[in-house]
């Protein structure tokens, strides 16, 4: 048996280190280290409520809207306020350009040169050396479209500051509602900016998803994980939140269940963190680092939902949502264009490194084919926001999902301020430890069994966390 | 094309109206950043405790073009969020460049440096078979670099995870260096995340010029230098004592909080995202780009009378 240490993960945000062991060529177990903490539950107590959607933005400059998000939701329902319609679809307009940026951003720019072989020069070297399948035509072609989506995804950010301020971190998702008063021409100058991002989706992004997949067609058997999918929902279609683009539930141990938040609780025996805090419920949750305990490896907590470890991500959200696929689906599984296929057909494939991949691509056409039409469904002048008054005693949830995976925010607030604030991120789900049972978290059980020919080269290792997107 | 200082600082002010790319660098430079960039020194961009939204905004630069940053302008040899290698690889690789070119790369630092238990709240990656903190990795890197960039509130002045009551004892560059003695000048890049035009504008002239000049906060003047209330297009409504009561409401925003007679910065006629929107038309200014954000700053949305200050 041998071991590895990857360490840095590289391009993804934040810090993560893997631990594998290996054994006949497969990964045998992982350890999925999360290897830094800023305390923001601990720095956001005692202040002004309101400022939290701004503060938390900082967890993670890759998707801050997503906190954003989570947090004024949470507000709204601490505060007792809703958004009119106008606030409702400029949030989800702002949040929806973010999802565009960050999925174009993790397939051409975090996850590309694990399959393609980028420029001979820094930062493309020096780079894993061998399982390059792609045909050197095939291959310029993606490195073409890597610098071509460079600029699509500085694009898509300069929609989420048409209506958002600025990207990253924005200033136009507050409690109640959004800041910004839609004007005609900035619905304009939105909807060309989509027009040109939906092109790049439809032509360019999923074709090439599926010509990449097909040189690595034993990828979608690899890095299976749990197969337990939890998904909070995401961008409200009416103003009641009866209906969401991307659907609540979970599939647990085989079975399609409705969402109910009260499942969820967090474990800390292999992080560090004060035992005593292990299992609660985010509502009730605590922030105690304990750096020296012997059992800890990771800063992250162990959420687990229904007792159970839980995947998050454009495959949990498709899985849930069973949309029709594109007919790039179609061509690449060599059934009739006419055909309707929809997520769940790919039955077994949708959970594997390219299961995720393929979820992500055809999710981004589905939020920016509803985006077009949730631009025209704006009133011009009408107001986007509602007076939010923070009450002196309160608590509320926010629950939305970040372009990685299920996120919700909990806070108390008392006297006015915050008195307990509780974040469990998205990949704190995916990239958790082991819980108190010694369950391992989606990561870790993906990478068991994944196949590494070349432990100077484990190409596979990446390939499955950065599926993840963490 | 060739490009003296002079120019260079003329052409990286100028935005807005006086040319028809606006919110960017101008296309002038881009030319004369490639013939200098030839045979310039490298540069490594290394993460402490921050939240890569730096790095997500430098990738947001339009002039020039991200892929021209990368290929062509800065020889770019780690970044953990670009580079195409992981692990052993890659950390092997970042030190054997701060060897090789001792004395002579750039080492911009993403996020503040977690001081606190040893330094555990942070590491980076792993030396042959030892886990690096980050505050090793600066310590050692640190003394290697001829210079260093602290990109972002957090690795100019601790940003948030240096906020009350900095549970990770957090600390901004210029503060370690002087805890650990260490002599190497630091330039501030500030703003959560700074404009990519700042953190470009400020590396080319470092490549081309040398250091630029920094004001007391050790923030280039070429950005830096310039109130936001006082340039503020919404400031004759101030005059006029026209204030929003709420977003969107035409008016100054200093009733709404807004944190602009505070803060030195150019986004005023910069703008944000190809100069699409920024902050005070969206909503305020929270004074990213200054030392103490946002403790200083904080509550957030409560006008600076009401928090003792006062407003001219």
């Amino acid at each position: 048996m041998a071991k590895l240490y990857i360490d840095p993960i590289t391009r993804i945000e934040g810090h993560l280190k893997i631990e594998v062991d290996i054994d006949g060529g497969k990964i045998t177990d992982a350890k999925s280290w999360g290897t830094q903490f800023r305390g923001f539950e601990i720095i956001l107590k005692g202040r002004d409520p309101r400022d939290a959607s701004q503060l938390v933005q900082r967890i993670c400059g890759v998707c801050p809207t997503a906190h954003a998000t989570a947090s004024i939701r949470c507000l709204d329902n601490a505060f007792k306020i809703k958004p009119p319609a106008n606030g409702r679809i400029m949030r989800n307009l702002i949040y929806g350009a973010d999802y565009l940026m960050s999925h174009v951003l993790h397939f051409y720019h975090l996850a590309a040169l694990d399959y393609v072989k980028g420029p001979n020069t820094a930062p493309f070297i020096p780079r894993y050396e061998g399982d390059y399948r792609l045909d050197p035509k095939i291959n310029k072609v993606a490195v073409d479209q890597y610098l071509q989506a460079l600029d699509i995804r500085q694009k898509c950010h300069q929609m989420v500051a048409l209506f958002g301020g600025k990207a990253p971190i924005v200033y136009g998702l507050v409690a109640g509602g959004a800041t910004e008063v839609p004007t005609v021409d900035k619905m304009v100058s939105f909807k060309w900016r989509l027009q040109e991002i939906r092109d790049f989706i439809d032509n360019i992004y999923l074709p090439t998803v599926y010509l990449v997949a097909g040189a690595y067609k034993d990828l979608f058997e690899v890095g299976v994980g749990c197969k337990n999918l939890l998904s909070f929902g995401v961008f409200p279609l009416d103003d009641d939140e009866k209906n969401f683009l991307l659907k609540p539930g979970s599939y647990t141990q085989g079975k399609d269940m409705p969402l109910d938040q009260a499942q969820i609780k967090e474990y800390v025996k292999y992080s560090f963190y004060d035992d005593k805090t292990t299992g609660l419920h985010p509502s009730k949750g605590a922030t105690k680092p304990d750096t020296n305990k012997k059992t800890g490896y990771s800063w992250v907590k162990a959420p687990r939902y229904r007792e159970l470890p839980h995947e998050g991500g454009p495959l949990s959200r498709m899985w849930m949502t069973n949309p029709v696929l594109s007919k790039h689906a179609n061509k690449f599984l060599g059934v009739d264009a006419k055909k309707e296929i929809r997520f769940r057909d790919l039955g077994d494939k949708a959970f594997s490194i390219l299961g995720r991949i393929a979820a992500r691509a055809e999710e981004c056409k589905m939020i920016a084919d509803a985006m077009d039409k949730w631009i025209l469904q704006l009133k011009p002048g009408a107001p986007s926001c509602v007076k939010a008054e923070v009450p002196k005693e309160g608590e509320g949830f926010g629950l939305t999902e970040a372009p990685r995976g299920a996120l919700g925010h909990w806070i108390s607030i008392k006297d006015h301020k915050i008195d307990n604030y509780q974040v469990v991120a998205a990949t704190i789900w995916n990239a958790s430890p082991r819980d108190d049972k010694g369950q391992l978290g989606p990561i870790e059980q993906a990478l068991v069994g994944t196949p590494v020919k070349d432990m100077k080269n484990p190409f596979n290792v990446v390939r499955v966390v950065r599926s993840f997107d963490p | 094309m060739s490009i003296s200082r002079r120019q260079f600082l003329k052409l990286c002010g100028a935005t807005g109206a006086a040319f028809s790319v606006s919110g960017s660098l101008i296309p002038e430079i881009v030319a004369a950043m490639e013939k200098a960039a030839a045979g310039n020194p490298p540069v490594v961009w290394v993460q402490g405790s921050g939240c890569t939204g730096c790095s997500v905004s430098l990738l947001n630069t339009v002039h020039p073009s991200i892929a021209e940053v990368l290929l062509k302008i800065i020889s770019l040899k780690y970044h953990p969020t670009v580079m195409a290698s992981a692990g052993e690889k890659a950390f092997d690789y970042l030190y054997a460049t701060a060897d090789k070119h001792k004395g002579k790369f750039y080492l911009a630092v993403e996020g503040s440096i977690a001081t606190g238990a040893d330094g555990k709240y942070c590491t980076p990656g792993i030396l042959k078979g030892k886990e690096v903190t980050f505050v090793e990795m600066m310590k050692d890197l640190g003394t290697k670099t001829a210079a260093v960039l602290a990109l972002g509130q957090c690795a100019a002045y601790g940003g948030i995870p240096a906020a009350e009551p900095s549970p990770t004892g957090s600390k901004c560059v210029m503060d370690f260096f002087k805890d650990e003695g260490i002599k190497t000048p630091v330039i501030n890049i500030p703003g959560c995340p700074p404009h990519p035009d700042w953190i470009v504008g400020t590396i080319a002239h470092v490549l081309m010029f040398g250091i630029p000049e920094l004001d007391s906060d050790g923030r280039p003047t070429l950005f830096y230098s310039t109130n936001v209330h006082d340039n503020c297009p919404y400031r004759s409504y101030y005059e006029e004592k026209k204030y929003s009561k709420s977003f969107g409401e035409v008016g100054c925003r200093i009733e709404l909080g807004c944190k602009g007679p505070e803060s030195f910065a150019d986004c005023w006629k910069r703008g944000w995202n190809k100069n699409v929107n920024w902050c005070i038309h969206n909503s305020i200014c929270f004074g990213c780009t200054q030392p103490g954000f946002p403790d200083k700053f904080s509550p957030l949305y409560t006008k600076l009378e009401t928090m003792g200050r006062e407003v001219a």
